[in-house]
């Protein structure tokens, strides 16, 4: 439950996943924790099982074996409804590319983590205010906030997908390679205003990427393959 | 589960266009296969009700599908008359209770004009024999006094005293007969029949007002003033066909023998519920064959749809793994694909019932005046309820199918689609 005196955000215990149909283990990781209000940098090749467990931490889908503990309740004993109202409630998503339904607007986009979850809209306030203050400081000018989601570039789009993550302040952001579509300047200046939002929020994030050079301003910095004891005994 | 409603409808509005072409196609497809239900119920009352206790229907020799048509349905018109010695011919053979004339081919504003004798409202039974009663008025006594059925005082607004002019023919705008104007003595009492559409006159009447015509137009020159018809013979030399009942119904055949075989003239008698038999028998196949063409084509329209949506759905699996990372259950999935197909549906049907209650008010006097088939207007009746679920649960089966497929879809993606 405590981590360095700190709550934990994140906390897996022998958690071992394969996917269905097949033979060789995915996922075989005997511990792996994150504080709360903590940003983790997680890495590893591709096909390594980032996206795998970032599945399994949103309960998606559930371990053969082992617990996943998120905010202090084992999410592999839910129930699916339960597992999906814990993630409406408690995780902010973040893909790597399309995190947004093209046809609504950016704001739309934004204030939708309040239609799924009563938790979001109460701890967003007044949820229009919350959305417009997250994009300001994501900076996505004023002009695109009414723009179809469709039509902003890849670089707005993944700044709304941001605010949507951050709104109603949920306690774990998950991001799942959120600049590999972008350009490498504007790499570290997403990571930037993400880290900063995360931290202004307080919020526990897990950032993943298959670019070890973008993990200078995290708190910690881990290689999948440190905790995944799967991957080490593939051929 | 609201937002998830929510979301289908601005999903289903984003896009509009494929699935407005679709909503078009399931609203004709309905529209035509309600219309086919109700045209088919229609006329089937039409047919049976219109007419009993009348043992045989005389006229030109001709069909006698025809002959029905023209003589009790006011449906096309017929090739030849008869000449009135013909009639008084039969009238009397002594098997016969009452004969009743009728003279068609004049209208009023498109109904059709009938000249018959006062015996007409006295003799003539519709649906289960049951006679002509008046809502106003009384029965013609004499020239220029006509008792109207109860659609037409209904529909232009006519009472007992107002005056109406004739036209010749069927058309709106033929040649009228405006100097010779008519007194409205009484309205009958609605029947569902195309009685209630018809105008009736005496047959001096009718006499009277083609004294100065010859050929079907006036005469140039001549123009005799209403007041001095009398002074006329108005005794009609030819009449359009004759009503027949019998003083004893088992002499049908041999009376209807004996006019078949009238030497005066080329005649025909038919027994009206054997005409009616042999109507319903041709139209009954057709009937049967275009509802269930029609069916076939809201099964088209719905297959459209399920088309269209399953096509979306390869370009949606991204969306519905964004919806799933926001807490969507797989279930809620389901339930916004199979939401965004019933929406579509109901709103098609809705149209199509839109479509059908304008086509009704174009179309009901041309069935009437082509086929003697009266549609009413009316709420739904009981087998259009059944259709109208028909159509819903087909549209239901079709919109579970994209549902279905999006819950396995959200299942086996997770968060990450893979294409
Ligand atoms: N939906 C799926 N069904 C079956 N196997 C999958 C699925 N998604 C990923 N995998 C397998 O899991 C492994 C890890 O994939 P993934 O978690 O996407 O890796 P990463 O995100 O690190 O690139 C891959 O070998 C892949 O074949
Ligand atoms: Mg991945």
């Amino acid at each position: 439950m405590f981590l360095d005196g700190r709550m934990t955000a994140l906390s897996i215990v022998n958690l071992v996943y394969r996917w269905p149909r097949q033979q060789a283990v995915c996922l075989d990781i005997p511990r792996f924790d994150i504080a709360a209000g903590e940003h983790v940098f997680l890495h590893g090749p591709s096909g390594g099982g980032k996206s795998t467990l970032l599945g399994l931490l949103g309960g998606v889908a559930v371990p053969e074996r082992g617990s996943i503990e998120l905010l202090g309740s084992d999410i592999t004993r839910l129930s699916g409804h339960s597992r999906d109202r814990f993630r409406a409630d408690h995780i902010g998503f973040i893909f790597q590319q399309f995190n947004l339904l093209p046809w609504l607007s950016a704001l739309d986009n934004v204030l939708l983590p309040c239609t799924f979850s009563a938790r979001r809209l109460t701890r967003a306030g007044t949820a229009r205010e919350a959305a417009t203050r997250l994009l300001t400081h994501l900076d996505l000018a004023a002009d695109a906030w009414h723009k179809p989601a469709g039509e902003l570039s890849v670089g707005q789009q993944q700044r709304v997908a941001a605010a949507r993550a951050l709104i109603g302040r949920p306690e774990i952001l998950i991001a799942d390679e959120p600049t590999s579509a972008l350009d490498a300047p504007r790499q570290q200046i997403f990571i930037d205003l993400l880290l900063a939002e995360a931290k202004a929020e307080g919020a526990a994030l897990l950032f993943v990427s298959h670019d070890e050079r973008l993990a200078a301003h995290f708190d910690r910095k881990i290689a999948l393959c440190d905790i995944n004891r799967a991957g080490t005994i593939e051929p | 589960m609201r937002a998830i409603l929510t979301l289908a409808v601005k999903s289903a509005w984003a896009r509009r266009l494929t699935l407005g072409v679709t909503l078009c196609a399931i609203a004709l497809a309905s529209a035509l296969l309600f219309a086919v239900e109700r045209v088919r119920h229609d006329a089937r009352q039409s047919f049976t009700q219109a007419v009993s206790g009348v043992d045989l229907v005389v006229g030109a020799r001709s069909g006698s599908v025809q002959l029905m048509l023209y003589a009790v349905f006011r449906a096309g018109s017929a090739t030849h008359n008869i000449r009135w010695e013909s009639f008084e011919a039969i009238a009397t053979h002594p098997a016969v209770d009452w004969a009743v004339p009728l003279v068609l081919g004049d209208s009023h504003r498109g109904f059709a004009v009938l000249g018959t004798t006062p015996d007409y409202f006295r003799h003539f039974r519709y649906s289960d024999q049951r006679a002509l009663g008046f809502a106003a008025g009384q029965a013609f006594a004499d020239v220029f006094e006509t008792v109207l059925g109860s659609a037409v005082a209904a529909e232009l607004r006519l009472e007992v005293g107002d005056r109406i002019t004739l036209t010749h023919g069927m058309a709106e705008a033929g040649p009228g007969h405006d100097d010779k104007p008519f007194t409205v003595v009484g309205i009958l009492a609605p029947t569902g029949t195309p009685v209630d559409r018809s105008v009736h006159v005496n047959l001096e009447s009718i006499s009277a007002i083609h004294l100065d015509w010859v050929a079907g137009a006036p005469l140039p020159g001549l123009a005799i003033p209403a007041e001095f018809v009398k002074k006329f013979d108005l005794q009609p030399k030819e009449i359009t066909a004759f009503l027949v009942g019998l003083k004893n119904r088992a002499d049908v055949f041999r009376l209807q023998r004996h006019i078949n075989g009238y030497r005066g003239e080329p005649l025909m008698a038919v027994m009206p519920g054997v005409a009616l038999d042999e109507l319903w028998q041709t139209l009954g196949m057709i009937e049967q064959t275009l509802l269930a063409m029609s069916a076939l084509v809201v099964v088209i329209g719905l297959a459209g749809l399920l088309a269209t949506m399953l096509a979306s759905l390869n370009e949606r699996r991204r969306e519905l793994a964004i919806l799933r990372a926001l807490g969507a259950s797989p279930r809620e999935l389901f339930l916004l694909l199979t939401a965004e197909g019933l929406l579509v549906t109901t709103l098609g049907v809705a149209f199509g019932l839109g479509l059908l209650a304008v086509g009704t008010f174009f179309f009901a006097p041309l069935l009437q005046a082509h086929f003697g088939i009266i549609l009413q207007w009316r709420l739904f009746a009981p087998n259009e309820w059944l259709l109208l679920a028909a159509i819903l649960a087909t549209g239901l089966v079709a919109s579970l199918i994209p549902g279905w497929r999006a819950w396995r879809m959200s299942l086996a993606d997770g968060l990450t689609p893979r294409n």
